[in-house]
């Protein structure tokens, strides 16, 4: 048991290092830095102009559906490179799995156009 | 070509190649049929249900294994696959009625359980830890999107996310748990890691830990409990019935699998962890309802209380306890979608009430109702001669035969703490005044509640079948 503690020792002391530098960093600026706060500099950055108006405004949900179709699809294709690399290992059951899934998502992409969710109004 | 490039034998995922093609082909009639076709969805999903059942049933008898041993198929899967889809089917029946009066029934509803209840069939089958986590995926991704089912509610959204973002921490624990103990033992496949797992070390005592957390979310058990009574409370009647009866089912027959046969030879380790684990939902099961005045709330805490019992067995780690928690989870699946089918008629001309108190004076508005609920309320609090009793009596005789009197003896002491607000019930629907009578209870439900009913009663008189069908699964899991 003590054995396999001390394989954890570099990864303590790691632990510890970066404790002690990421506080040294935060605590510094507060003792050395030179401050001399106006309006200007406390309000919120837009690139160069005046905020329209609060950050956290609400987001039509299409914005999250179209990101969401979008990582399916990408992801989809990740798996096929790979697939594709070693289609000729893979063998019969290699092929009707990809088949299967590719199958799947088409499915779930006839349901989302049926449903509507890639029409922008 | 090697032997994994080979089509392997499909014939035992049968059941759940069923489930799975029947339910997208479902999807594409809904997508297509719009919302015209949801009737037709959900009396197909439960005929996919009921065929899939017969399948399991059907198959050649025995252990098959198929993927290479990541699917096992013995007469524990067997048994519990043929509880969760029998659980599922009536979760589907009992919602037609609730839906169709909110104006939400959607074809959406039966397929995402279908989908639930194919990864149910994959997790009590899981022969490793990737077709455990790939199973528990399935059916908790369904389970988090239904939970949101009513998404006009604000309450049924909120129990959707909550029961997301926690479930999805309890997968990160789980996984870090997998990943420790495949680091620590080499392998992934139960057999393997039960070989390995016999020289001890910490690390897959660490990895075992972890995994244990993520699976006692599952199956809500305390410390990993808090989202039960909201997320039970807030989801639509329906989705909460289905929730403390299949999932469970499914989520307590991987606990058993895990430990039986990847963790045999650190029993000792798991023991200590279930004894507490076990402790402290009976404790907070019995004690946390008392307050409870939402039928759904309480009904949380006391599936989580129960799931405190059936671990009870578990803990023992015998085949006598194997075989006690697999008889006492069909009979909490039945009383508990007997007290939903009773929960889910509670309703007046202006809709659905919650409250215990609207239960008052129930036994002179609709007495056979009364009864029957009132019999069921007996059974979960375990009076004998009810089946609840026999499901309690099983699991507390296996722990004291492997010497785990304490636990037995606080295991009694807290049920009889549950029994005070489950007779508290009776009591308000005997002597309250009675107020506004309930609308009549749909067939379907009375279905569900006259099985539930009849087979608690008269339990006693025939148990042999469940023993029976319980002993020979308890057997092949060792």
């Amino acid at each position: 048991m003590s054995e396999l503690l001390q394989h954890y020792l570099p990864l303590a002391v790691f632990i510890a290092v970066a404790l002690g530098l990421s506080a040294a960093l935060l605590i510094a600026p507060f003792i050395v830095a030179y401050k001399q706060p106006d309006p200007e500099k406390l309000s919120a950055y837009e690139c160069g102009f005046n905020a329209f108006d609060d950050a956290r405004m609400k987001f039509d949900v299409r914005f999250y559906l179209v990101a969401i179709l979008f990582i399916i699809f990408d992801l989809e294709v990740a798996f096929l490179f790979p697939w594709a690399v070693a289609f000729g290992k893979l063998g019969l059951f290699g092929f009707w799995s990809m088949m299967v899934f590719l199958a799947v998502l088409t499915i779930g992409f006839i349901y989302e156009w049926k449903k509507g969710a890639l029409e922008w109004d | 070509m090697t032997a994994s490039a080979q089509i392997p034998d499909l014939l035992p995922v049968l059941p759940e190649i069923v489930l799975i093609v029947g339910a997208l082909a479902l999807l594409m009639v809904g997508a297509y049929g719009g919302e015209r076709s949801s009737p037709l969805v959900n009396v197909a999903s439960i005929m996919l249900l009921a065929a899939a059942a017969a399948i399991v049933t059907w198959l050649p008898s025995g252990k098959l294994v198929t993927f290479g041993g990541s699917f096992v198929l013995d007469d524990f899967a067997r048994f519990l696959k043929v509880l969760a889809l029998g659980g599922s089917a009536a979760a589907i029946l009992m919602s037609l009625d609730y839906f169709r009066r909110e104006k939400i029934l959607k074809f959406e509803y039966p397929v995402l359980i279908l989908l639930a209840t194919a990864g149910m069939g994959m997790l009590v089958s899981a022969g490793d830890l990737i077709a455990l986590y790939l199973g528990l995926e399935l059916m908790s991704l369904s389970l988090y999107v239904i939970a949101a089912f009513n998404r006009d509610s604000a309450k049924s959204t909120e129990a959707g996310l909550k029961y997301f973002v926690l479930g999805a921490l309890s997968s990160g624990m789980l996984l870090y748990g997998c990943s420790l103990i495949y680091g620590y033992t080499g392998t992934i496949a139960f057999p393997g890691i039960a070989q390995a797992a016999a020289q001890g070390g910490l690390g897959v005592t660490f990895g075992l830990v972890f995994l244990l957390a993520g699976l006692c979310f599952k199956v809500s058990a305390v410390p990993f409990h808090m989202w039960t009574p909201d997320v039970y409370e807030g989801a639509p009647t329906p989705v909460t019935a289905f929730f403390a009866s299949a999932p469970k089912v499914a989520a307590m027959a991987i606990f058993m699998r895990v430990a039986i046969s990847a963790f045999p030879t650190i029993l000792v380790q798991w023991q200590q962890i279930l004894v507490f684990v076990a402790i402290a939902s009976m404790a907070l099961g019995s004690f946390a309802a008392i307050g409870q005045r939402n039928i759904k709330r309480l009904m949380a805490y006391s599936s989580i209380g129960h799931m405190g019992f059936a671990l009870v067995g578990l803990a023992a780690g015998t085949q006598a306890g194997v075989q006690g928690v697999l008889v006492y989870i069909s009979i909490y699946l039945l009383m508990t979608l007997g007290t939903f089918a009773c929960i889910l008629s509670m309703k007046r001309p202006g809709g659905m009430v919650e409250d215990i108190s609207d239960l008052a004076g129930l036994s002179r508005t609709s007495p056979t109702m009364a009864f029957l609920l009132a019999m069921l309320l007996f059974s979960l609090a375990g009076i004998p001669p009810l089946a609840g009793f026999f499901a309690k009596f099983y699991v507390f005789i296996a722990a004291i035969n492997a010497g785990l009197y304490a636990l037995a003896v606080i295991g009694v002491l807290t049920s009889v703490v549950g029994a005070y607000y489950y007779l508290m019930i009776v009591k308000i629907m005997y002597f309250d005044e009675p107020q506004r009578s309930f609308d009549p209870m749909p067939r379907e439900q009375v279905v569900v509640l006259a099985v539930a009913g009849l087979f608690n009663l008269l339990f006693f008189a025939y148990p042999a079948p469940l023993l029976d069908a319980a002993t020979a699964a308890a057997k092949s899991l060792f």
